[in-house]
């Protein structure tokens, strides 16, 4: 490399489908280190580039998980050994009426996990991202949809990449600086 | 503003979204209510009227913490009065909102999306107006936190996880939680395109902020969708346990009128009811006032219309049953209980009822109704003053009455009751205008979805 170093190259499409098209031919030419961008959630853009599956389901679990047994524990430590009262000859550990309380715990330990995983897997929040000095990026949250290279990927060179990219006809195509 | 309601011809459905929206249009329509520094003249007397309510609500709170729980009309044998009324009417009205978001999300009913965003807000702000009453009933809220929460303190005493009324506070505060992540959730990427469009650069860089870096990336939409369809699948089961459990509070008791087993559902049902109601008072004004009749149209009008025909049936057939049970037990008691609500001092608040919530909603069976934004706006008028009316019944008029004749009474609400709970109205009003003012009432990113573009073509 001899001028300064890129983030990689970013090609502007108008259509979703010529976005999938170009995200699937890039995936079959090798290239691993991509990203597409879209205004809204689009499947099979996330398919073309090969991240159909995430571990979000995985941490909802943990943390319903968590989130019953935390749940449960505390109503029978409160009933049973830090304030045993007796009410009605009930027993102290009387579990029908913790599965209320159970369920909630479990619910909102879900919840917790849904969102607050989904941003760290995500790595967000993040202040700066390369992807934000393409001068149309903008456009990523309105109506373009955009498919980013990375100089990362093994196989990325800049005339090479670009030529794969422009066979594809997009709107234009930056280099995007770090 | 845009153009008129025109009713399609018979047999065909109004469509979800108005024709000719392209990306550009649908982002520039939503954002552009919050992106502008020319503030509407209504939302400006709307947002006036609403901060003199919410005064008014200050005075009384304040007045309350000073004098004691004395200044309501709350006695013995009456001591849950329009405070637990109020409670269970606004929790009931947030339903609709997670009932929208949620599970017709799940049920694939992609009309939903142009209503689901400010329905999510409205069941924020009715939560929080609702959990303001157990608070203040408690007369000393600054103790409450212990009595309610299980803290760990010197004391060493510790909540009653027996008592459905712990469960209740479990249950709404999940609630509340969850809704907020939930709405919070669907904002993230809407803050990112207002982030986009800003023209100034305070107002880029505080969207940008509350957008935490959102960039539209396909890995990241990814996760979100799954995160997304999961806390759906999530809020589906425990918006029916919220009610539920809010139920439970009256059914585990043992008072005639309350000692029932279908408390649950039928509580469930009423507030999908009165939430329907509320959606559509602030739908109906929000799209005449920001022409926003393109985005939530008729079809949705019609279907929030016939979504509370269907609840208001269960209502009915619960009424029904609750008299039915009440004679068929033959317990003296039950039938006293019976007696009173069609015969006892309050009976014209239980025929009240009836009309409000089972005779004139009978009027949503025909199509005219439904289309008719300004008819529909008073249908919903009446049945959520049919729904309070209700909680009036249960609440007070179970009460009133119990065993031993000498122990009845009567309730008198006071001047207080009536400001705080009218001052909620005008806290929800402000909340819910301010709302739309700073954030998209309508979630931009799922209406792209909704448009023939959006779709890859093979």
């Amino acid at each position: 490399m001899t001028a300064a170093p890129i983030y990689g190259l970013m090609a502007e499409f108008e259509t979703p489908t010529e976005l999938v098209e170009a995200a699937k031919g890039a995936y079959a030419a090798g290239y691993r280190k991509m990203d597409a961008y879209t205004p809204y959630p689009l499947e099979e853009a996330a398919e073309a580039i090969g991240a159909h599956h995430n571990r979000v389901p995985l941490v909802v679990l943990v943390g319903a998980m968590l989130g019953m047994i935390g749940g449960y524990s505390l109503e029978y430590w409160v009933s049973v050994v830090a304030y045993p009262i007796n009410v009605g000859g009930k027993p102290f550990h009387s579990w029908p009426a913790f599965i209320p309380v159970t369920f909630e715990c479990a619910v909102l330990g879900a919840c917790l996990a849904a969102v607050f995983g989904m941003l760290a897997l995500n790595g967000l929040p993040q202040p700066y991202h390369p992807v934000f000095n393409s001068p149309n990026f903008v456009r990523a949250s309105r109506d373009r949809f955009f498919l980013c290279i990375e100089s990362q990927d093994p196989r990325f060179s800049p005339s090479d990449t670009r030529k794969l990219l422009e066979s594809y006809k997009p709107e234009e195509i930056t280099e995007v600086p770090y | 503003m845009a153009a008129p309601d025109i009713l399609p011809p018979k047999g065909v459905r109004p469509p979800i979204i108005g024709p000719g929206q392209t990306f550009g249009t649908i982002t520039d329509r939503i954002a552009g209510i919050v992106l502008t520094k020319h503030t509407p003249i209504f939302w400006v007397a709307i947002v006036a009227i609403a901060l003199a309510l919410f005064g008014m609500l200050q005075t009384a709170v304040g007045y309350l913490l000073v004098k004691g729980v004395g200044i309501w009309g709350i006695t013995i044998p009456i001591g849950w009065g329009f405070a637990i009324v109020n409670f269970v009417w606004w929790i009931g009205i947030g339903h609709a909102g997670t009932l929208i978001s949620a599970i017709l999300l799940l049920f694939k009913q992609t009309w939903r999306t142009s209503i689901n965003r400010f329905a999510e807000a409205m069941t924020i702000f009715a939560v929080m107006q609702a959990g303001l009453f157990p608070l203040i009933h408690t007369g000393r809220p600054w103790l409450a936190a212990y009595w309610l929460f299980p803290i760990p303190l010197t004391m060493g005493v510790w909540p009653q996880f027996r008592s459905p009324l712990i469960w209740d506070v479990f249950a709404v505060s999940t609630y509340f939680t969850a809704s907020f992540l939930f709405w919070g959730i669907g904002l993230i990427p809407d803050f990112a395109t207002l982030r986009d469009s800003a023209k100034t650069l305070v107002v880029r860089r505080i969207y940008g902020m509350l957008a935490m870096g959102w960039r539209g990336s396909a890995k990241h939409w990814n996760r979100y969708e799954t995160a997304y369809m999961l806390l759906a699948g999530l809020c589906t089961p425990l918006v029916l346990s919220v009610h539920s459990v809010v139920s439970l509070d009256f059914a585990v008791s043992v008072v005639p009128g309350w000692h029932t087993t279908f408390f649950p559902p039928y509580f469930v049902a009423g507030a999908i009811y009165s939430g329907f109601a509320m959606v559509l008072m602030l739908a109906i004004p929000f799209r005449y006032l920001y022409g926003m009749q393109d985005f939530i149209t008729l079809r949705h009008l019609q279907n929030c219309g016939k979504l509370m025909l269907a609840t208001g049936q269960i209502v009915a057939y619960s009424y029904g049953m609750e008299m039915f049970i009440g004679w068929y037990s033959q317990d003296k008691y039950e039938l006293a209980m019976v007696n009173n609500r069609l015969h006892g001092p309050y009976s014209h608040y239980y025929y009240m009822l009836i009309l409000c919530n089972i005779l004139i909603p009978q009027s949503l069976w025909l199509n005219k109704v439904r289309s008719t934004p300004w008819i529909l706006f008073l249908v919903s008028v009446v049945v959520n003053t049919g729904m309070w009316l209700e909680r009036f019944v249960i609440v007070v008029m179970s009460l009133q009455r119990d065993f031993v004749p000498s122990s009845w009474g009567m309730y008198w609400y006071t001047k207080w009751d009536m400001m705080i709970f009218v001052g909620t109205m005008g806290f929800f009003t402000l909340l819910f205008f301010i709302f739309i003012r700073l954030m998209p009432a309508i979630s931009i990113f799922e209406m792209r979805n909704l448009i023939p573009q959006s779709k890859v073509n093979e």
